[in-house]
């Protein structure tokens, strides 16, 4: 058991001299090896991390360290850090190394966090169970019989497992939501435009987040705080004041919460149903006032999610054609049997399977039935969540439909794999933050997550309410 | 040959913009570097990697809009299209597809018998160049990515060309606006022009088009003309022998002057264009616009007009003075040191253009300094040296750029037009050439030009002629 609470804490055990950065990076590097079997990293970058360690502790005790000091951090593998392997657990990019860092991974660097390690995901981040990884399942540390969710699941894994302090990982329609609720941990996903994407391989670019994955509020606010504003490299990044210091935690009460009936029909596991109810009915007593909304266009979201985001990754994957860098196949032939055979060899069959979804949807013929479609349905769904948000501060749902599943449970049914996101790509299609955070466990000891949605750029109201349960809900049960 | 056939051409007009940097990232748009050194992560398409767009690239885009009279659209919105090729890294191209940023423009040309035409721009769009693919590099095909992402301007004019001519005229046109505009240098042999035509025929007085051609990898100005002919040439052949045009693209070969199919339209790409959702639309506002008018440069119909009415030059020298900025420009450095309007323009066009063909070189490299060809005329109409002796000036200029006044004295060229130089010497002639003078008194006028000629030689072309004629023809008479 780690000694400490959250990063702050952390750092005061550090300064105070009752705890050395070494021994903690050492623990983690230990427990990372002890805990193989998950398969939650990628890479792990041992050297570096004992090195950092060592630097980022004189700064520590100088006093001149960044507000990151010492928290060991893993990345997803689809976030580029320099000279370090980006391989998006793909075949195709298996020997590819990075260039260049990535504008949110280089800010939690300059504030002298400790990267320990790349995240095991599912392929391009496609997947809601982390077993479309060229490097294999990883597990859920809960039960290994059982997937962490995905596709961020390495990242939510290594959290739930204590082998870091914290992660990034990635969400496109749940990526680090899902994972989050599966492992028993907090996942925010901040508005579309918050954090910078560059340095994030594209899967679907207009719906891609950066967010933080942590055992506690504190630090993913803290994570969320150094990896936000405005970056000149990405032109759909945006400098809106993070507002996330808390400062208006007293707020937190007077918040106005929309439950969403479309979000607690047919298809909830009844447990998680009753979780939430019981979590309602806590908040009541708090003071909390409810209203029911109705979000109509909810029963669309998987189909629109699933027709632009294949659009986009059909195009965003086209540069992995072996012909510059990445995996080429050995096979003698034409320019275009290089690219097929590839293509074909590098890429997994999920990964395929939404290039083939998305170049369908916008061929000729088809783009005004699928994609223009699509995005005149998206635009309802930003409508549908501005009128909600005109009538409350927060809306309360399931993260997911389900506890975590069994190991191939699903894998051979993408269809009912989809559906698994129906609760999450909303969020994203709206470009609105989402975070979900633990809420105990099932009988059969598999974590429940809460799912709290809010209005653009207003991360900090979930923080709030995510703290206020956290502070809170134990004494109140 | 009266053909009863009509061709239709437009033509797309590919211009590689003068920024500094790329569209989407900082590398430089030098040309010439060694292969694969103007890159960076971005332009490379590594993965992670984000475009963002260089404003100068708008600036430039919009500036060829007015000048053309587009209609510049507040908002436009860049769009991938999707296509695989070595030297395109990201797999697409940034480009732009249904919002342009400029649209539904026109240019007017002046067609050799004299009539004027107005022909449609369509559309400008932005977008970025590709690589470069070397296939003649032993088995291997290589690639240059230095091109990918130099920014270019894509200009898609109607269909309302009829004449190969009309294209030159056409192509002439837009050439000579980029370079007024200072957003691309007009070079076709380099590639920074690139032109592809679609051309198709239908009988005279039918409306209805006919089946369009395209023809690309036409490399200079003439080899437009020379292959929109051959394939209008093509296609009427086909439709007398009784055949159908197909859709095709057609790529011209300069060495052997023929046309090649290279793909049919089944083979066609589908490029399945969709806006780019990682840089959001690209938004004019009105005082953007107009800063980017107002800094304009005056474009060459206004100078030309400026040049007849201000200058009073006949139409055909303005036209020649204006059809190239720098040649406009260096008339006019020519004027702020003299003000004959007309024998500035005759040396300009004449010897100055003369020398620039036969050293082919650019008016920007011609030796001789706009100032001192100004000098050099005001020494002719000061009657300091005759015109024929200017002449002979010239060449020394052009070896050294010098003041012509002092390289006139230095080699002691001053028009004599001392009256009594020049008596001492008609004097002489008449007294050593008694038949002449017999034969002039017997009413042969002719035989002036023997006295003048000899005069001249005397004083090595110095003497002012109009003075000799005077002073000969008063001292003739006298003996009569």
């Amino acid at each position: 058991m780690l000694p400490y609470k959250n990063h702050q804490e952390k750092l005061n055990l550090i300064k105070s001299g009752k705890l050395s950065l070494l021994e903690n990076v050492k623990y983690f590097l230990d427990r990372a090896e002890e805990k193989k079997d998950i398969n939650g990293f990628n890479f792990v970058f041992k050297e570096d991390a004992l090195k950092s360690a060592l630097d980022i502790q004189k700064k520590i005790i100088q006093g001149n360290a960044g507000r990151l000091a010492g928290m060991v951090i893993a990345i997803k593998d689809v976030l580029a850090l320099k000279d370090k392997q980006l391989t998006c657990s793909s075949g195709i990019l298996k020997n590819f190394i990075s260039l260049y860092t990535g504008t949110a991974v280089q800010k939690i660097i300059d504030e002298d966090a400790i990267i320990i390690g790349k995240t095991n995901c599912d392929q391009f981040a496609m997947g809601s169970s982390n077993e479309n990884s060229f490097f294999g399942n990883c597990l859920n540390p809960c039960d290994l019989t059982r997937v962490p969710g995905g596709s961020s699941g390495g990242s939510a894994a290594v959290v739930a497992a204590g082998l870091c302090d914290a992660a990034l990982g990635t969400d496109t329609g749940g990526s680090i939501r899902q994972p989050a609720a599966f492992c028993g941990i907090y996942g925010l996903k901040p508005t579309y435009g918050r954090v910078s994407r560059y340095g994030l391989t594209a899967y679907a670019s207009s719906f891609d987040c950066i967010g933080p994955m942590t055992g506690n509020v504190d630090d993913a606010e803290l994570i969320l705080s150094v990896i936000s504003g405005f970056d000149p490299k990405d032109s759909t990044s945006m400098n809106i004041e993070p507002a996330l210091s808390g400062k208006d935690y007293e707020q937190t009460s007077k918040y106005k919460i929309g439950v969403p009936k479309e979000y607690f029909a047919e298809g909830l596991d009844t447990e998680i149903k009753l979780r939430i109810e019981e979590y309602i009915s806590f908040l009541k007593n708090s003071g909390f006032e409810f209203v029911n909304i109705n979000l109509p266009y909810t029963q669309y979201s998987i189909a629109t999610y699933y027709i632009l985001t294949t659009a986009e990754a059909s195009s965003n994957l086209s540069r992995f054609d072996g012909a510059r860098y990445g995996f080429r196949s050995d096979y003698e032939g034409s320019l275009a049997d290089m690219y097929t055979h590839s293509r074909s060899e590098g890429f997994g069959e999920e990964v395929k399977r939404r290039i083939m979804l998305g170049t369908y949807v916008l061929s000729a013929g088809y783009y005004d039935a699928y994609y223009r479609k699509a995005q005149q349905v998206r635009r309802l769904f930003k409508n549908d969540f501005e009128n909600a948000f005109k009538q409350v501060d927060l809306l309360i749902t399931p993260t997911a439909p389900t506890s975590a599943y069994k190991l191939g449970e699903k894998s051979n049914d993408p269809l009912q794999m989809y559906l698994g996101d129906i609760y999450t790509t909303s969020a994203n299609l709206a470009g609105i933050p989402g975070i979900s955070i633990p809420a105990g466990v099932n009988k059969q000891n598999l974590p429940i997550g809460i799912q709290f949605m809010a209005n653009h750029f207003q991360e900090n109201k979930l923080i709030n309410i995510s703290r206020f349960i956290e502070n809170n809900f134990k004494n109140g049960k | 040959m009266e053909s009863k056939y009509e061709a239709v051409i437009g033509l797309e007009v590919h211009a590689q913009l003068l920024t500094e940097t790329k569209i989407f990232c900082g590398c430089s748009t030098k040309f010439g570097n060694p292969a694969n050194t103007n890159v960076c992560p971005v332009c490379l398409g590594h993965p992670g990697v984000l475009p963002v767009l260089n404003k100068k690239v708008v600036e430039y885009a919009v500036r060829m809009g007015i000048a053309t009279n587009c209609t510049i659209n507040k908002k436009s919105v860049f769009a991938r299209k999707n296509y695989f090729y070595p030297d395109l890294p990201k797999g697409y191209q940034i480009s732009q597809f249904e919002l342009p940023v400029c649209e539904k423009g026109f240019v007017d040309i002046v067609c050799a018998d004299g009539t004027e035409k107005r022909l449609g721009i369509t559309r400008i769009h932005l977008e970025e160049d590709a690589g470069k693919s070397i296939h003649d590099q032993g088995s291997e095909t290589l690639v240059d990515v230095n091109r990918c992402g130099v920014p270019l301007i894509e200009i898609v004019s109607e269909p309302d060309m009829r004449t190969p001519e009309d294209a030159y005229l056409y192509l002439t046109k837009i050439k000579q606006l980029v370079q007024y505009l200072g957003v691309c240098d007009g070079n076709m042999e380099e590639g920074s022009l690139r032109c592809d035509a679609n051309i198709s025929i239908r009988p005279k007085g039918q409306k209805e088009l006919g089946t369009k051609a395209e023809v690309k990898n036409m490399n200079s100005f003439r080899n437009v003309e020379k292959a929109i002919a051959l394939e209008i040439e093509r296609q009427i052949e086909i439709i007398e022998e009784g055949g159908r045009i197909v859709q095709e693209t057609l790529l011209f070969n300069a060495d052997t002057n023929k046309l090649a199919s290279m793909r049919s339209k089944e083979e066609a790409h589908d490029y399945r264009y969709f806006p780019d959702p990682d840089l959001i639309p690209t938004i004019i506002s009105e005082e953007w616009k107009k800063q980017i008018s107002d800094s304009l440069p005056e474009l060459p119909d206004t100078r030309k007009a400026r040049f007849i009415e201000g200058y009073k030059l006949p139409a055909y020298d303005a036209e020649i003075l204006t059809g190239q900025k720098e040649l406009a420009d260096y008339y006019e450095c020519v004027l702020k040191e003299t003000n004959d309007y007309k024998s500035a323009s005759n040396w300009v066009m004449g010897e100055v253009l003369k020398t620039i063909k036969e050293e082919k070189i650019e008016i920007s490299d011609f030796p001789v300094s706009p100032e001192n060809l100004g000098k050099l005329i005001n020494l002719i109409n000061k009657n300091v040296i005759s015109g024929k002796i200017a002449k002979d000036v010239f060449p020394v200029l052009l070896k050294d750029n010098r003041d012509p006044e002092i390289i006139v004295k230095e080699k002691n060229l001053v028009q004599i037009t001392d009256t009594g130089a020049i008596e001492e010497s008609v004097d002489k002639i008449i007294s050593s050439s008694p038949n002449q003078v017999q034969e002039y008194l017997s009413g042969k006028e002719k035989v002036l030009g023997f006295f003048v000629g000899q005069i001249m030689k005397e004083t090595k072309g110095k003497a002012n002629p109009a003075v000799v004629n005077e002073i000969l023809r008063n001292k003739l008479n006298t003996l009569k």
